[in-house]
Order: C-alpha cells, then sequence, then structure tokens
C-alpha cells in the first residue's frame, strides 16, 4: 500500500465525494471471471477431452484471468495475493476429490449386496452367489468390543495419572511416548500381539482375543490423548471444592474429575473405536479369517468385516462378481460405521459440551 | 460446636518462596474473624493453611502450628481429610458441581464420601442446610435442576449450604462476595450473622465495610516490604481496628491512603 | 494453651487404602505404556530372533534377512518419501485455506471433511485406489513415460493394470493428508495475533501477512507435522498392499509393471500362508519397520514439542 501523499490526505479531509485511494476489483469480477472459465473448461470437456483435463484448463484459466486483470488495475502485489487466494482455494477442492470419490465408489459398488441375507447369513458353505457377513459382524463387535474392554480402563487410569498424579519427569517421558505410541504402524501393533502370544501359547495360534490385543495398541495412546485433554480442562475449583468437604483424592477423581469430563472422555473413545474398526492388518495376522460365526474370542480364527472384505476382493471365486459384490458392501457397511461413529463423537461432544448456565 | 483456633509462628511457603511469615493468633469460637490487607500479603494463603488446603499446590508446605481446640492438624499422624472434615471452605467463586443437580451439590459432602444415608434423613439435612443458607425459598420447586443454573449470589449461598451440610465446626470463606452484587452481598452478610451462635467463621475481605459490619475480630495482614512475605501486622476487636489501631500501617490501610 | 503435637514441620500426608490403591492403579497404568513399547520391541526381536540367526539359504529368498529386508525397506522409502512431498505442501496449503481463507462460519465444518479422510478405513483406499485410481492413471502416465520418459522415475514400460508404485504413493498421500493438516492447522491457530494484526498494520497484503507472520511461526510445525506423516506412510500397509502390483526388485520407475513392495504390505500378503522360519523372517522385517517408524516418531514429536516450547515466551 503505498503511503497517501499529502494532497490525497487533504482531499480526504474536505470530505467530498470519497475517491478510493487504490482502484479494487468490485467483488464480482472474480465471479465473472470463473464463469467465463467454467464455461471454456466445460465446452472443451464436452468436445470430447478428458474431464481431468477440462478442470486444469479451467483453473488455468481462471487464475490468468483474474491475475491479469487484477495486475492491470490493482497492481503485482495485490494480483500475487488473488493467485495464491485462487491456489490455497483450488488445493482444498482437490483435497476433497478423493474424499468425493472415495465415498461415491463405495456407495455405488457396495448398495448391490444390502440385502436381508447379507446381514443375517455367513459364509459357510457358500459358493458363487448368496451368503453374508454375519459372521464378520458379530466378529468385529466382539474384537472391537474386548478392545475396548482393555483400552478404556487402562487409558483413562494413564490420563488420570498423568494429570492428576504425575509430577516432573516421569510424566513428560510418558506424555512423549504416548504421543510416539500413536504412530506405531497397525501392522506392526498385529506383529507384537502375534509375537506375544506366540511365546506363550506356540507359533501359528490364532484366536479373537489376539486381535483385540493388537487393537487396543493402537487405542490406548488415542484414549489417554483425549482424557488428558479432558481432565485438563476440568476447573481446579471443583477439585478444591471437593477437597474442602473432606473427600479423599481417588473419589474426588471419580466423582466429580471423572463425570465432569465424561463428555469429552465419551467422544473420544467413540473417535478411538472409529479409529480401529476399520483396522485390517492387524486383524490379518492375529485372528484370521474364517467362513463360519466363532463367538469365542479365546479360540481360533474369527471373521471380521475389514478382513473379510479383504479376502473377498483378492481371492475372489469365478466368476468373481459375488465376491466382489459382497466385498464392496462389507466396504460401505463398514464407511456407514466408521462416519456414524464420527458422528456420534460430535453429537456427545456437542450435547453435553460444557455449558455455563442450565 | 464451635472450636477454637490457635495458630503458633505459622511460616508458609511455595517451594523455597517464605509468602507468609511467623502469624500467631487466637480465633475464638463462635466469633466471627475478618482478615484484610493488600493484594498478594498472602491472606488466602494462610486461609488456606488453617485447613491443609495450602498443601494441595506442588511443592508447598508450612512451617509452625495450627491447633483446633488443642490438637495440631498438622501433627505426624494427623489425616488432611480428617481436618478438611472439620473445617469447611467458601471461594472466591462459586463452584457448586456442575454434573450435580441443586439438590446433590448441598448432599455431596455426604454422598462424596460414601456416607450411608437414610433418604428420608438426607431430605431433612438437605432442606436443613438450605435453610441455614438463607437459599431454601428460592429453589424448594427445582431441587433437581442443574447447580450451576441460579444466579451467581445463589450459587455462592448453595455452596455455603454445602460447605455446613456436612457440620464443620469452623467456617473459612475467601472473599465470598466479591463476585456478587449488592443484593446478594447483603444476603450472604445476614447469612453469617445468622451462622455466627453455631460456628467459628474467618472471613477474608477487601471491603473494610463488610469486615465492620460482620466481624467481631479484625486481623490486618500486610507486606513486610516489597519482596518481603507477608505477615500480620496488628490483630484486635473490630470496632478497636476500625476506630484506634495501634500500628501507622493499619490506620493508612483503613482510611484507603494505601493499597 | 499447650499444644499437644511438637512441631512437625513438612508432616507427609498418611494415604487412605483407597487412595493408595487408585494412585498404584493409574500410576500403573502410565508405567504400561512404557511396558508396552519396551514390549513391542523385546516380544518382535525374541520372534525375529531364529531367523537373524539362521543361516542365510534357510530365510526365504535364500540370502539372509538383511537382504530379504532391503528391497522391501528400498519400497517402503521410496513410496513413503514421495507420498510425503505430495502431501505436505498440499497440507499446509489446505491448513492456510481452512484458516485464513475459508469463511470464519465454514472453517470449522470444513476442517471436518478434511478430518473425515482420516476416518477411511484404509483398506478402502485400496479398493478404491485398486479400482478407480489405477485405471485414471494408465493415460497420464503413457503421456509421462512418451515426454519425460528420459526421467528414471517415469521411464516406463507402462502398466496396463495402472498398479503401479505411484498409485500407492498418490493413495499414500491421500490418507496422510489429514494427519499434516491437523497438526499445522493447530499450530497456525496458536500465531499470535499481535503478528498477524501487525503485519496488516504494515499494509501487508493477506498472502504477505501469511509469509510474513505465519508460515516462519509454523515451520517447525510443519516439519514435524510432515514427519509424523512420514511415519504413517512408513507404516501404511492395507493400501499398498491392494493398490500395487509387486515383482520385487529394487526401481524408481515409479509407472512401471515391476514395483518393489513395502514391508507392512509384504508382511500382510506373506504372513497368513507361512510357517516356521518365514514367520521369523517376517517378524525381523517388522522389526525393521518398527524401528524406523518409531525413530522418525519420535524426531517429529521432538521437533513440535520443541516448538511448543518456544511459543510459551510469546
Ligand atoms: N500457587 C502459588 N504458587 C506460588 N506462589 C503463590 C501461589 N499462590 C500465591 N502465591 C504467592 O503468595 C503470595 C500471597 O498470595 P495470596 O494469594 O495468598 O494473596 P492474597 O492476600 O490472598 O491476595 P488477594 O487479595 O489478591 O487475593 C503472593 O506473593 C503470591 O504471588
Ligand atoms: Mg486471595
Amino acid at each position: 500500500m503505498s503511503v497517501p501523499t499529502r494532497t490525497e490526505r487533504e482531499s480526504d479531509l474536505t470530505l467530498t465525494e470519497a475517491a478510493p485511494v487504490r482502484r479494487t476489483l468490485p467483488p464480482w469480477a472474480p465471479y465473472a471471471a470463473l464463469a467465463v472459465a467454467i464455461a471454456v473448461g466445460g465446452t472443451v470437456t464436452l468436445a470430447g477431452v478428458s474431464a481431468g483435463l477440462g478442470a486444469v484448463l479451467t483453473v488455468v484459466l481462471y487464475v490468468a484471468c483474474v491475475v491479469t486483470v487484477s495486475r492491470l488495475v490493482e497492481g503485482p502485489r495485490k494480483a500475487k495475493d488473488r493467485a495464491v487466494t485462487t491456489v490455497v482455494t483450488s488445493a482444498f477442492l482437490l483435497a476433497l476429490a478423493p474424499l468425493i470419490s472415495v465415498l461415491a465408489t463405495v456407495i455405488s459398488r457396495g448398495t448391490a449386496r444390502m440385502d436381508v441375507e447379507f446381514f443375517t447369513f455367513s459364509m459357510r458353505g457358500v459358493v458363487g452367489e448368496g451368503g453374508g457377513v454375519y459372521h464378520a459382524i458379530t466378529g468385529t463387535l466382539m474384537i472391537t468390543g474386548l478392545a475396548t474392554l482393555i483400552s478404556v480402563p487402562v487409558g483413562m487410569l494413564c490420563g488420570v495419572y498423568l494429570v492428576e498424579y504425575a509430577k516432573g519427569r516421569l510424566a513428560t517421558v510418558i506424555t512423549f511416548f504416548v504421543d510416539v505410541m500413536t504412530g506405531i504402524p497397525s501392522i506392526v501393533a498385529g506383529l507384537f500381539a502375534y509375537a506375544l502370544f506366540a511365546l506363550i501359547l506356540g507359533p501359528g495360534v490364532r484366536m479373537g482375543l489376539m486381535g483385540a490385543v493388537a487393537l487396543s495398541v493402537l487405542m490406548i495412546p488415542v484414549v489417554v490423548r483425549s482424557t488428558e485433554e479432558m481432565l485438563k480442562l476440568v476447573p481446579n475449583e471443583l477439585r478444591e471444592a471437593a477437597y474442602a468437604l473432606a473427600v479423599p483424592k481417588w473419589r474426588m477423581i471419580l466423582k466429580v474429575v471423572i463425570p465432569t469430563a465424561l463428555a469429552g472422555i465419551a467422544t473420544g473413545v467413540t473417535l478411538a473405536i472409529a479409529r480401529v474398526i476399520g483396522e485390517t492388518a492387524p486383524l490379518l495376522v492375529t485372528v484370521g479369517i474364517t467362513q463360519s460365526v466363532n463367538l469365542n474370542p479365546f479360540d481360533g480364527r474369527m471373521a471380521t468385516l475389514p478382513v473379510s472384505a479383504y479376502y473377498q476382493y483378492v481371492n475372489p471365486g469365478v466368476p468373481p462378481d459375488p465376491s466382489l459384490d459382497r466385498a464392496w458392501s462389507a466396504a460401505l457397511l463398514l464407511i456407514i460405521i466408521v462416519m456414524a461413529l464420527n458422528l456420534v463423537a460430535r453429537l456427545i461432544s456437542h450435547r453435553f459440551a460444557p455449558k455455563s448456565g442450565g | 460446636m464451635a472450636k477454637h483456633i490457635q495458630v503458633k509462628d505459622l511460616d508458609i511457603y511455595y517451594d523455597e518462596f517464605l509468602a507468609v511469615q511467623g502469624v500467631s493468633m487466637t480465633i475464638e469460637p463462635r466469633s466471627v474473624t475478618a482478615l484484610i490487607g493488600p493484594s498478594g500479603c498472602g491472606k488466602s494463603t494462610f486461609l488456606r493453611s488453617l485447613n491443609r488446603m495450602h498443601e494441595l499446590v506442588p511443592k508447598a508446605r508450612v512451617e509452625g502450628q495450627v491447633a483446633i481446640n488443642g490438637r495440631d492438624i498438622y501433627g505426624s499422624n494427623v489425616d488432611p481429610v480428617d481436618v478438611r472434615s472439620e473445617i469447611g471452605m467458601v471461594f472466591q467463586r462459586p463452584n457448586p458441581f456442575p454434573t450435580m443437580s441443586i439438590y446433590e451439590n448441598v448432599a455431596a459432602g455426604i454422598r462424596l464420601n460414601n456416607v450411608r444415608m437414610k433418604r428420608s434423613e438426607l431430605d431433612d439435612l438437605v432442606e436443613r442446610s438450605l435453610r441455614s443458607a438463607n437459599l431454601w425459598n428460592e429453589v424448594k420447586d427445582r431441587l433437581h435442576r442443574p447447580g450451576g443454573g441460579i444466579s451467581g449470589g445463589q450459587q455462592q449461598r448453595l455452596c455455603i449450604a454445602r460447605a455446613i451440610a456436612v457440620d464443620p465446626a469452623v467456617l473459612l470463606m475467601d472473599e465470598p462476595c466479591s463476585a456478587l452484587d449488592p443484593i446478594s452481598t447483603q444476603a450472604i452478610e445476614d447469612l453469617i450473622n445468622d451462622l455466627k451462635p453455631d460456628y467459628t467463621i474467618v472471613i477474608v475481605t477487601h471491603n473494610m465495610q463488610q469486615a465492620a459490619r460482620v466481624s467481631d475480630t479484625t486481623g490486618f495482614f500486610n507486606l513486610a516490604d516489597v519482596g518481603q512475605p507477608g505477615q500480620l501486622i496488628e490483630m484486635d476487636t473490630t470496632a478497636k481496628i476500625f476506630s484506634a489501631p495501634r500500628e501507622q500501617a493499619t490506620e493508612d490501610y483503613i482510611t484507603g491512603r494505601f493499597g | 494453651m499447650p499444644l499437644s503435637e511438637t512441631p512437625s514441620a513438612v508432616a507427609r500426608p498418611r494415604l487412605r487404602a483407597g487412595d493408595r490403591v487408585f494412585a498404584g492403579l493409574s500410576t500403573g497404568a502410565g508405567l504400561l505404556i512404557l511396558f508396552v513399547l519396551a514390549g513391542v520391541a523385546a516380544f518382535l526381536l525374541v520372534e525375529a530372533w531364529p531367523a537373524l540367526t539362521a543361516p542365510p539359504e534357510e530365510v526365504p529368498g535364500g540370502r539372509g534377512v538383511a537382504l530379504y529386508v532391503w528391497p522391501l525397506l528400498f519400497g517402503t522409502a521410496l513410496s513413503a518419501v514421495f507420498a510425503l512431498l505430495i502431501a505436505a505442501p498440499l497440507a499446509v496449503t489446505i491448513a492456510l485455506f481452512v484458516t485464513y481463507y475459508a469463511p470464519r462460519a465454514l472453517a470449522q465444518g470444513l476442517g471436518y471433511l478434511i478430518d473425515l479422510l482420516a476416518a477411511v478405513p484404509s483398506i478402502i483406499y485400496g479398493l478404491w485406489g485398486f479400482t478407480v485410481l489405477a485405471p485414471a492413471t494408465v493415460g497420464p502416465s503413457g503421456w509421462l513415460a512418451d515426454n519425460l520418459g528420459f526421467i528414471p522415475l517415469f521411464a516406463g514400460p507402462v502398466s496396463a493394470t495402472g498398479r503401479t508404485m505411484l498409485v500407492a504413493i498418490l493413495v499414500l498421500a491421500v490418507m496422510i493428508l489429514p494427519i499434516i493438516t491437523a497438526v499445522v492447522r493447530e499450530a497456525f491457530r496458536q500465531v499470535p495475533r499481535l503478528h498477524e494484526e501487525a503485519a496488516r498494520a504494515l499494509g501487508a497484503t493477506q498472502w504477505e501477512m501469511l509469509r510474513m507472520a505465519v508460515l516462519p511461526f509454523g515451520r517447525s510445525a510443519i516439519i514435524g507435522a510432515s514427519m509424523l506423516g512420514l511415519g504413517r506412510a512408513l507404516g501404511e500397509t492395507m493400501a499398498v498392499t491392494i493398490v500395487l502390483s509387486v515383482s520385487g526388485g529394487v526401481t524408481v520407475n515409479l509407472i512401471s509393471s515391476g514395483n518393489p513392495s513395502t514391508i507392512a504390505a509384504d508382511i500382510a500378503l506373506q504372513f497368513p500362508e507361512s510357517t516356521g522360519l518365514a514367520v521369523n523372517t517376517l517378524i525381523a522385517s517388522g522389526l525393521v519397520l518398527f524401528a524406523v517408524t518409531f525413530a522418525v516418531n519420535m524426531a517429529a514429536r521432538t521437533v513440535i514439542n520443541r516448538r511448543s516450547e518456544f511459543s510459551g515466551a510469546n
């Protein structure tokens, strides 16, 4: 921006016709340019060029239009600013493209087998058409449920330790390694569970509990972090109020601090479940796959939704279509579950967000 | 059954920082003692050392003695939780438990400590405490609404009801009216007068008129000098402090020439 | 009046049974985290040991564990590094968009959309990469081979199915985008308003303000976040397993049908069918993956934490 010259300032003071110091494009100008660019890009696409190329052309054309006009009217600095704005916005739209494409693909392919049989039958004795994922649904629910049973107490206690008990160095070290633990590859978590059980029960062992242990390794750090963050939000005044009522520390934590933070912790736990319920790799190496219902997590292989989707896809029968349909429908089911869990998490945190009044 | 408090040579530390030095005082039962003094001179710190809340701050500690009816509360085999059950506390900002109803807030001291009590007894206790806190009539129709859903002044009286529900002998109040409007302040002051026959009350306040209105005895705290620890400069009957203090600093402070 | 107790300076509070139990339990849970991490390393090492000590010719591939893991490690690094090169700039740009360009009212919702990318299970990215993305890259890959074939990355010949390293890289880039964006956004959120306003007061345009006040402030967060993303990409399994058509070997050619596998994908492919020493060998490769991702994550967290210490001074 140029420093206003003396004359400009004086003219401001006279309050005559407030002529803008700098000329700027009217707010509709970028939209006009966009319309032109879309028109050209669209025409070219209709004329037979691929859609991707058409989109690229549209963006390039738009940037060129806006930058040129802006440079002429507003000067180079403003033109650069407009160019960056466009690039930044396109980057965002570009990132949405895969999300939309993934959802569209899974929905369009996955609806084929959203029928009653799919939800009520296992794959026992099924060749070709028919069959379902009942066994995989029960398996996924059991293994994820077990993992939650392990992770929530451990994760919450660890969060409580970090906020309410830990002092000094050990707390820093544990917080750091909790963060590092969130980055453990899921396949490594699976191998860890396998190695642990192989040491105890001998090699080649497969059971639901192993999968739950593997998933717990992935879940615990998420639960710890959300517990920790939520406990830190509990005002110290509530702790003091409880202490002043002669409440011992552990009861204070259990009955005042945790209930106050519960909604936030529940949100975190739900997100943690959403994170692990779609995990394939750790289950592939620990619980494997089976064609029938197995409700005993302490004995033998178990089917799960992601693993069965994987096998249906990589080992389809002849003809492959029934198997591929099952894979896509399992994927759709999985995505619905994950999105629903995310939604529930948002709702919990929204519904129980700390409010001041009643 | 109000109790008698005796403090002897009390030094209060935050880690290595000596915040309050050499306080000795006697607090009579069934009386109201006001603590006044400029900001940062250690009134809150001193008050919190009377029920062992001070040591909740990491590395905080005290040296010296505080005796309630002759028993040293810092004795080696005294449980701070037991101390606090005899000495209730009301804080500057009302802090009802947001997850609990009005009823549950009053019953919190009982429930959180898992004391078994019949429902009807508990109902009685809640009503009695709310009546003592002059709050019963205002909330009796919404006892099961959230404790955070009433006005600030009502919340503060709720906190007082919560503190007296566990039947303490001593009630400590740290600027209980500083977040309240004049009407609510009046209500709390009336309440303090009503409670006086049954409790030993110690109240920190920045409001001279308030100290003059509610207290029998007043203690003036001050910093010996900048960077020096806070000290109890003078303590006497309220009438004496406000009419003819012995120390020049006290007079300067209450006449508003300082602080 | 006589005091019944002698003065006791720092009386340690006597703990009640409930307090002792609860404090013990939560301390135990805290320590458990450290034990689990140590346990991961220890158990993998124990189970990998037979392969590490076996004669080379008995290890799958017949040339010992090191030579078994090396091409896989190469493929892992290749895919992760290129995925990061694509994702990091994009993530920073998106974080800028959400924090500074999007309308205030929409910002949170738009950020949530990006987070949803992280919610999609990796198996689904695999299926999508295989069915949608891979075929779509065949055409452009042909163009790359024809016009930029002199660059080794695009040497060709072009894979007919599109199940190439390039597609694996693109899928990985999409998958690590949200984590990088989230960390960078968090850092941008903490840029002191004062810096921003100072820049604006000097008459800077939005972009100049970002370059002067925001990007320098976020630099170490960007580095840390990128390393986190790298860690994720290194360990990502199913998407690569499904997308990549593996032939072994070491090559940087991204668009041909001959691709090195990655450690994680190789484990997922081989493990279910393996027994005996093959399992130990796979676990040995998993140990290598663990060590690499652990180091990367530790470095990332160190960088990110250091930033937060500095920002305290502002
Ligand atoms: N948690 C703490 N850690 C370290 N020092 C503290 C802490 N709380 C208070 N202090 C210090 O102790 C001294 C006394 O503080 P205190 O809060 O008791 O003053 P006060 O008289 O209550 O002031 P006010 O009237 O403003 O409430 C001050 O120097 C203060 O900085
Ligand atoms: Mg105070």
